[in-house]
């Protein structure tokens, strides 16, 4: 059922103006899938929060690779978003216990700036993968909720029959 | 993809009116201009995100910034005019929850 795919790549300057560029880009294609308003709004938040993360972190200035590679995979059934650089590897345990909402009954002057963007990926989307090999790579996936189907059987293959 | 800022001086304060997207790309100009009126001394900034469809963390962490500026200064910051989306943002991140946010009279919560 979901075996075909269309496979779609872009490659940007990681530059801060260009993240609105692929924010419309990865709305109009899961618009085109029949995402409710709602989620194409979440997968572009997740997307862009990823593609920031690229512009802030990623790269030294005068660093000459310095492009964030996109892989959008269009499935019948889910999007799958590939946001990654070549930044060099990371590690990824760091930067996940860096993550995480605000605590309220923190002191305002010792709330962070930072943070929120993996957190909010994580939250937004449906499932998140991160990679750290020679970059950071974070993998995410959006399912498409039809009508009369349960969010919770997508983490099976549905052609499957139960034993 | 921009963002426009238009402040207003009154008697109570200052309003700042966005209207736009905060990302990354806009957020310079918004800490730039919202930061030195957040570090001036005992005055109230209110923010007005009537016309702002689109935040992510970028702009959220800008709202963290200021507040920690009007805490500095004595003066307080107020956020109005959110949309759901908007508000939706700030509620996940539990931002409600130390920056104070004008709820709309008209919408009653569920």
């Amino acid at each position: 059922m979901t075996r075909t795919s269309d496979i779609i790549e872009m490659k940007v300057p990681a530059k801060p103006e260009y993240v609105g560029v692929v924010r419309l880009t990865v709305s109009g294609v899961a618009n085109r899938l029949g995402y409710t308003y709602d989620d194409i709004e979440d997968i572009k938040i997740a997307v862009a929060e990823a593609c920031t993360n690229v512009v802030n972190h990623a790269y030294e200035a005068d660093q000459e690779d310095n492009d964030m590679h996109l892989n959008f995979g269009v499935y019948e059934d889910r999007l799958e978003l590939i946001v990654a650089d070549r930044g060099g590897a990371i590690d990824v345990e760091k930067l996940k216990n860096e993550r995480g909402p605000v605590n309220s009954g923190q002191a305002i002057e010792e709330l962070k700036e930072g943070g929120l963007g993996l957190f909010l990926i994580e939250t937004l989307m449906d499932k998140v993968e991160i990679r750290g090999d020679s970059g950071v790579m974070i993998i995410m996936t959006k399912f498409l909720q039809r009508d009369g189907v349960d969010k919770s059987d997508h983490g099976v293959s549905e052609e499957i029959p139960k034993q | 993809m921009n963002l426009d800022i238009q402040v207003t001086e009154g008697e109570h304060g200052n309003v700042a009116y966005l209207s736009g997207e905060v990302d990354v790309y806009t957020a310079t100009k918004l800490k730039e201009t919202l930061n030195p009126i957040a570090e001036q001394k005992n005055s109230d900034l209110v923010v007005d995100l009537s016309e702002v469809n689109y935040i992510d963390s970028t702009g959220l962490g800008i709202f963290i910034g200021v507040l920690k500026a009007t805490e500095k200064s004595g003066s307080t910051l107020k956020l109005t005019g959110l949309n759901d989306r908007v508000k939706r943002l700030f509620e996940i991140t539990g931002l409600n929850e130390v920056i104070d946010i004008e709820v709309d009279g008209r919408k009653e919560a569920k």
